[in-house]
């Protein structure tokens, strides 16, 4: 550390080169920044509050509903605390293009999904509404909902006993989500399943459900109820398929497509050319300064403690840099999502894409200066100075 | 007052490459030809070419020299170009598929604010109703040449992962579909037969989702379901799998209803007297749309979307590439900065000299922009994805590197070329020629 204001000084001894190196540095970890962000809102991984629930749909497809007598018969497995059903809505609002993820869900959801919060009075509130709604705090701020509103949702698929397709609903609560929640949560919008039977053109649909969730007493018991739940319907015409709420959000993910191949092989891009541009850099860097440095270990630097400052240079660099990128980074993305208006739902840049990046500061700068830190290391001092 | 002059032409040189970048890309190619023919013409007729041509000469034999630092340029650009490329073949490879799969001859009815094939549906009546309706071609028997259809969704394996569950469309078709769509062909094993159990498949969906190979059998809803054939359309289509629309819609117990009606016109122009037969008609509450703008609207959101990021990773990267070249130019020239002084002292003036560094950053950023380019069209041309599309299910489409993109690559990669070499080529002009001289 005490030879750190020699190495700042050597940094910065072309401040034309170093500006633009850092520049480009920086470039890279914005891209990294973002698209790590845009990767993450695709991943819903580390949603540690649904360790403990399953969703049980249809073995054969994801439109096939499932018989409402089923959510009996999985109640009644051992290990199941509570069951509760949903059914997809496919709202819109306003315009085709404001899509509203809206589901009609059991009462009981709110206990299963206990992430979702809203007070005792507000449930209270919902209970005696029948076209009641609550609405993530993302998705009411995106159209300027407040509670009390009264909202006309139209629904892709499902018309009124009427043939409207417009649903009238009510806002009595927008939630807030519990930290630790799938990415996305504070987007939904949800309302009685009793409401959806009783005023849907489709008879059937007091029948039916469309998927199941259920949450465990307890997570590790999640094979052997996911198990014994698919049993209960085997061999009949309704197949049941049940996972764990995480399984069930990856695979979803990933139909959409492998997202983190895609951002992997750009970054990738990004990164080698970043190394091979750096390593230009501190080449040249060292180049230069093949004098300065046989100076320094005629005074009595020894040879380790200069290639330990040449690596040290250049693993600044990347921090200064990187650290710069992705403090950039974590000011645009947010302004981007906001600017999307709600569609795009990015997560701020947060610790883990900090500490893999500081990581990747650190292995580049390595990678980038080793071979000018030999070449400084292994410099023969009567050679360097005299200009050989 | 000095400062001041400088500023103002900072600001103007900003405004020279700003005013740079918006005509370069309103340029068509020819405009590029044109340009490279003039100063071509330049460098040979006027004297001032010449000196140019020299000089651009002597800087280029030093690249070799410089081969670490000038690669930087290269693969910087490549980098940003390759990117580019890739994920604009991607929304472009996306785009094509679907709006390959309409065309303005056939049109498709949903019920009314619909969306999607999966939303919708028409009970027999309605689809009777809309397959008499006038502007229907007919066929050589006085019927309507028309296919009732469903889109249901199934699980199928992805190929290589058995465990996972990708959405596959299922179709049925009705006999005249094979009219309806003339591009259908079957490649291997037969058509099915109307009233059983029998699949064909598309190309898309046999390459990417698992055991869809003729003659095997898949469970669906409960039921086995053999396959009997394997069709070619080179559009989404590919993507599904079609059967028989009763058996579908028995297997799926969707009795005698439909989800959509397709009708062969008899001209495209007859589908205002179509839409505006079924728009008087009481009965009916539907959405008529040609094929053609019917799969183009599904494309839009997601082309868009995929288009912005490729183009906001490109920026970003070419960021990153400006100040990598300007860094390598600016060590060139000071490596040079005795040699150039000594043309500018035996009488050069300074337009070659500009002009000769300029093109050496450009030379070297052409070459970065064909490799990046060209590797990614080895890898990503016709290269097969999938992704969720409008009904909710997998589509499958092929990247395409097409000539259009290739060009656009070349073009960014000219661009950045250009800002990297500008300022560097303007400090060698204006270097000092007895300090530059002097220096060691």
């Amino acid at each position: 550390m005490k030879y750190f204001h020699l190495i700042w000084a050597a940094l910065f001894r072309r401040k034309a080169r170093t500006f633009f190196t850092l520049v480009s540095i920086l470039a890279a970890f914005l891209l990294f920044g973002m698209l790590d962000a845009t990767r993450s809102a695709f991943d819903s991984g580390d949603n540690v509050i649904g360790v403990d629930r399953l969703i049980t749909t249809s073995r054969y497809s994801i439109i096939q509903s499932l018989p409402v007598s089923l959510g009996n018969q999985i109640k009644a497995v051992p290990g199941v605390r509570d069951v509760g059903a949903s059914n997809w809505f496919g709202g819109i609002y306003q315009d085709p293009k404001n899509f509203v993820l809206s589901f009609a869900v059991s009462d009981n959801y709110f206990d299963i999904f206990h992430e979702i919060q809203i007070s005792p009075e507000e449930r209270k509130t919902y209970a005696s509404t029948r076209t009641g709604a609550i609405v993530g705090e993302a998705l009411a701020k995106r159209f300027g909902w407040k509670v009390g509103d009264k909202i006309p949702l139209q629904s892709t698929i499902f018309p009124q006993r009427n043939g409207d397709k417009t649903w009238p609903f009510d806002i009595v609560a927008i939630y807030k989500v519990a930290p630790g929640a799938a990415n996305g949560t504070d987007q939904q919008f949800f309302f009685h399943h009793k409401y959806f039977e009783d005023a849907n053109a489709f008879q059937s649909i007091g029948t039916t459900v469309g998927w199941y969730v259920i949450r465990l007493n307890s997570a590790n018991d999640a094979d052997r109820v996911a198990k014994a739940v698919d049993a209960l319907s085997a061999n009949s015409d309704h197949e049941t398929k049940t996972q764990t709420e995480q399984a069930f959000n990856a695979s979803f993910a990933k139909q959409i497509g492998d997202i983190g191949l895609i951002v992997s092989a750009i970054m990738g891009a990004v990164f080698f050319t970043l190394i091979l541009l750096t390593g230009n850099t501190m080449a040249q860097a060292v180049r230069e300064r093949t004098s300065e440095l046989a100076v320094l270990k005629t005074i009595g630097f020894s040879s380790h403690s200069v290639l330990y400052m040449v690596l040290a240079e250049s693993i600044l660099l990347l921090v200064i840099g990187g650290v710069l990128g992705l403090g950039l980074a974590g000011v645009i993305v947010p302004i981007v999502a906001k600017g999307s208006g709600g569609m795009l739902n990015l997560p701020p840049v947060g610790s883990q894409t900090w500490l893999l990046g500081f990581v990747l500061m650190v292995v580049i700068g390595a990678i980038v200066g080793a071979l000018p830190a030999l070449r400084a290391m292994r410099l023969n001092i009567v050679d360097a100075l005299a200009g050989r | 007052m000095k400062t001041f002059k400088k500023f103002l032409g900072g600001v103007l040189l900003l405004a020279i490459i700003a005013l740079f970048l918006v005509v370069w890309t309103m340029l068509p190619w020819q405009g590029v030809v044109v340009l490279a023919i003039l100063l071509a013409v330049w460098m040979v007729a006027t004297r001032r070419g010449r000196q140019t041509w020299q000089v651009t000469r002597v800087g280029l034999s030093t690249v070799t020299q410089r081969l670490g630092s000038s690669s930087v340029v290269v693969v910087g650009i490549a980098g940003v170009v390759g990117v580019l490329v890739a994920m604009l073949a991607m929304s472009e490879g996306f785009a094509q598929t679907l709006r390959a799969s309409g065309n303005d001859h056939t049109a498709i009815v949903l019920r009314g604010g619909s969306q999607a094939e999966l939303n919708s549906i028409l009970d027999r009546d309605s689809a009777n109703v809309v397959m008499q309706a006038p502007g229907v071609k007919k066929g050589p028997e006085g019927r309507p040449i028309a296919s009732g259809e469903l889109v249901v969704v199934a699980n199928l394996p992805r190929k290589g992962d058995p465990n996972s569950d990708s959405n596959v469309p299922i179709r049925g078709v009705s006999d005249d579909v094979w009219a309806l769509r003339e591009n259908v062909k079957i490649i291997e094993g037969r058509r099915f037969k109307p009233g059983l159990r029998e699949l064909i498949v598309g190309k898309g969906a046999k390459g990417q989702f698992e055991g869809l190979d003729v003659g095997k059998s898949i469970r669906l809803a409960g039921q086995t379901w053999t396959v009997v054939g394997e069709f070619e359309s080179h559009d989404a289509l590919e993507s599904e799998l079609w059967g028989d629309t009763q058996s579908v819609a028995s297997a799926y117990r969707r009795g005698s209803s439909v989800q959509s009606v397709t009708v062969l016109l008899e001209s495209p122009k007859a589908l205002d007297a179509f839409k505006a037969s079924l728009a008087a008609d009481p009965r009916l509450k539907v959405d008529v749309s040609t094929t053609e703008a019917y799969f183009s609207k599904q494309s839009e959101a997601l082309t868009k979307t995929l288009r912005i990021i490729g183009i906001t990773v490109g920026l970003i990267m070419a960021i990153g590439a400006v100040f990598g070249a300007l860094n390598t130019m600016f060590a060139a020239i000071q490596a040079r900065a005795r040699e150039i002084a000594t043309l500018r002292a035996i009488g050069f003036r300074g337009v070659p000299v500009v002009v000769s560094v300029l093109l050496e950053t450009m030379l070297l950023a052409l070459l970065g922009g064909a490799i990046g380019a060209g590797i990614a069209w080895l890898i990503f041309n016709n290269y097969s994805a999938s992704t969720l599309g409008a009904n909710f299910s997998q589509v499958v489409f092929q990247f395409r590197v097409g000539p259009a993109l290739l060009w656009t690559g070349l073009k960014w990669a000219l661009a950045i070329g250009f800002i990297g070499g500008l300022f560097p080529a303007l400090r060698a002009a204006r270097l000092p020629v007895t300090t530059a001289l002097r220096e060691l």
